[in-house]
């Protein structure tokens, strides 16, 4: 076996191109998965005309103010704004294609959002200009906006529930409150029972006062107790549920080093499947099979050598890869012996299924074409979210994936890069007994090879 | 050039006793029987399907037969197929290198360095072998079916994609070969080339060995004094139904 690896890996370095392709090709298609996964989308450009004038953005809610304008920074957290002076102006640059939306704050927002607030009548609005030539991009800026304001309306109720329970605490307990640039001072109904029940004690018996005052004093005591249960039950409105947050140590892993996963995992099976299929099918292709069987070397030693090549190239490839990932994503380095026994089992069942396919095919082109036409389907049905299709189509594509190294290999490498979470036995095992799969169904496929 | 046969050497080199091979229902071989003598060039022709290429293969241990029997190990045979097999990225003394390492040569470097000095590449050694002629091709391809030293050599239609002048210095280095005692096997398509170079004819049709003799044996039983020999093939095929 080893003259035969020697051969391959000669008839290699003299291949300098497909070599490069086959280097190239899968890291630049890794990367790019990588990328588009550990990176999010960013802001999209939305055209922004403001026609609150400045200083009208507050709104007057009892004694105290709510400043509007304050919570239209936030939606610059979800959008990259372009200013613009006029509605004209916002179409058309949603026209040009230059902002994939304009949004547009009348200049009596503050006036609605205040008679809705004190009276209850008033539909404060926004305006959304969308460009509908490209449905994903709507998409994305309509979730982006929506979020958003949603998020702003959330934050005004809470502003607004927040000054209605200070404002009822006062009517309870009473304090001071600034209108107009003076200080008042409220009684309140507390201090309001006390003085009353003070002035009913100093009442003679006899008095005709005392059954007046004793009716306002109950009044004050069910009024207190009444508005004391109001203000938590005001206060819950602003928010009605709370998220409890559980990070289970152990068992998550960061986005970045998954995303990192999948890069190095796409590239092993990308040079391995491919390079396994090629190298196997060149034996025919150069009539050199017939002549290595009679007796010189076993189809079974043969199919070990290619396997053996193939995962050796491409785990060396894809550990420089990992390599390098982990100068600006956090690979945990102390289980570098993990990512040599994941990358080196993965290498294995994917030349094994490259050999396969090398088997079937029977002819280098064919097998190059069928190699890479089938290996990215087998990454993708690997990674399709549980909640992007219905359960049984799930099922449907966890089955498939099942059969084919990438999961499990993925699988291995997430957890011997991140660190957090569990061995990497089941994987591996899992890897092994595909190795054996797809080498007997190769060493089938070389009973009518020769 | 005589071989070893035409000049009185007749131990057995090879037999090959009811021979079958068998795909799916169809026969393609059918209870063969010869014996090869040493030194003995062999032609065998035979129309398209007639089995030759899977005699040589069982002969070579490509194929295995349904039934039958073989006398002489596959190891002990060197084996040139049709289409040249060698990888082309390597060079001719690469080729020669790895099949003699494959073989497992006690002296491999020996082993290359005889078989470029006997098929004349001595200049070429270091040339990636996709470079070459397809006469040159040919001479690597049968210098690794010499490697191992065979008692028996076989060539399935050899001189099959060479030009007039290449086949004249093919058949002078096998006819060398014979002459030395090599037993030579060669399939065909050719009848003028068996006529020529062949010191036995195997006919075979169908899968079945219809005759086995001389090519003047052949055009006697033919009555080749009409015809040339093509022409006599030829008639004796229509005659037996084929």
């Amino acid at each position: 076996m080893r003259w035969l690896l020697i051969k391959d890996l000669q008839i290699l370095r003299r291949s300098p191109l497909l070599v490069g392709v086959l280097i190239v090709y899968p890291i630049a298609i890794a990367l790019m998965i990588g990328f588009a996964l550990s990176s999010p989308p960013g802001k999209p450009k939305v055209a922004l005309l403001n026609e609150v004038a400045p200083g009208q953005g507050t709104i007057n809610f009892g004694s105290q103010q709510i400043n509007v304008a304050g919570y239209a920074s936030q939606l610059f957290q979800s959008i990259d704004p372009i200013k613009v002076h006029s509605r004209e102006e916002a179409v058309a640059k949603v026209k040009d294609g230059e902002a994939l939306a304009a949004l547009i704050i009348p200049s009596d927002i503050t006036e609605q959002i205040q008679s809705l607030v004190t009276t209850g009548v008033g539909s404060p609005t926004v305006e959304l200009i969308l460009n509908t030539k490209d449905p994903i991009e709507r998409q994305f800026v309509d979730e982006a906006i929506s979020a958003r304001l949603s998020q702003v309306e959330q934050a005004v109720s809470r502003q607004v529930l927040r000054v209605a329970v200070t404002d009822l605490q006062q009517v309870l307990s009473g304090g001071t409150i600034q209108f107009l640039g003076q200080n008042f001072h409220l009684l309140g109904l507390r201090n309001a029972r006390t003085i009353v029940q003070g002035t009913i004690a100093s009442l003679p018996p006899g008095s005709p006062l005392r059954v007046a005052l004793s009716q306002v004093s109950s009044f004050a005591s069910l009024a207190i107790e009444g508005l004391g249960f109001a203000s938590p039950v005001l206060g819950s409105i602003g928010t009605p549920l709370t998220v409890v947050q559980t990070q289970l140590a152990g068992q998550t892993t960061p986005t970045d080093s998954y995303a990192a996963a999948i890069a190095v995992i796409v590239s092993l099976m990308i040079v391995t499947v491919l390079l396994a299929a090629g190298m196997l099918a060149l034996e025919r292709s150069e009539n050199a099979y017939s002549r290595l069987v009679r007796g010189l070397v076993s189809p079974g030693r043969l199919l070990s050598e290619k396997i053996a090549l193939s995962a050796g190239c491409a785990a060396i490839v894809s550990l420089l890869m990992a390599a390098f990932v982990s100068l600006f994503v956090h690979l945990d380095w102390s289980r570098f012996e993990l990512w040599v026994l994941a990358l080196a089992f993965g290498g294995l069942a994917f030349g094994a299924l490259g050999v396969a396919i090398g088997g079937i095919s029977r002819e280098v082109s064919t097998s190059s074409l069928l190699a890479f036409l089938l290996s990215l389907p087998i990454a993708f049905v690997a990674l399709v979210p549980a909640d992007a299709v219905s359960g049984a189509v799930k099922s449907v594509l966890d089955a498939v994936a099942f059969v084919f190294p990438f999961k499990a290999a993925l699988e291995a490498a997430n957890n011997a890069f991140s660190g957090t979470a569990p061995g990497i036995g089941w994987p591996l095992a899992h890897l092994a007994v595909l190795t054996v799969v797809f080498a007997a169904l190769a060493r089938l496929a070389l009973r009518r090879f020769a | 050039m005589p071989s070893a046969a035409s000049t009185g050497e007749q131990a057995t080199s090879l037999g090959v006793h009811s021979l079958t091979k068998r795909f799916g229902t169809r026969t393609a071989l059918n209870a063969v029987s010869f014996e090869l003598l040493a030194g003995e060039l062999v032609g065998i022709i035979g129309p398209n399907g007639a089995g030759k290429t899977t005699l040589l293969s069982i002969l070579a241990g490509v194929l295995e037969p349904s039934a039958g029997e073989v006398t002489r190990s596959p190891r002990e045979v060197g084996w040139v197929p049709q289409q040249p097999a060698l990888y082309s990225k390597l060079s001719v003394a690469e080729n020669l290198r790895l099949f003699a390492r494959l073989e497992q040569l006690s002296d491999p470097e020996r082993a290359v360095t005889e078989m470029l000095a006997q098929t004349d590449l001595r200049d070429r050694a270091d040339e990636e072998v996709g470079r070459l002629s397809g006469g040159n091709q040919q001479r690597v391809n049968i210098a690794i079916g010499l490697l191992c030293e065979p008692g028996v050599l076989l060539l399935d239609e050899p001189s099959a994609s060479l030009d007039p002048r290449q086949r004249e210095r093919l058949w002078e280095f096998i006819g060398a070969l014979a002459g030395r005692g090599t037993t030579v096997v060669f399939s065909t398509h050719n009848v003028a080339e068996v006529e020529r170079y062949a010191d036995r004819v195997l006919v075979l049709v169908d899968g079945v060995l219809l005759f086995t003799g001389t090519p003047a044996e052949l055009g006697r039983t033919v009555g080749r004094d009409r015809r040339d020999f093509e022409a006599a093939f030829v008639h004796f095929l229509h005659e037996r139904g084929h």
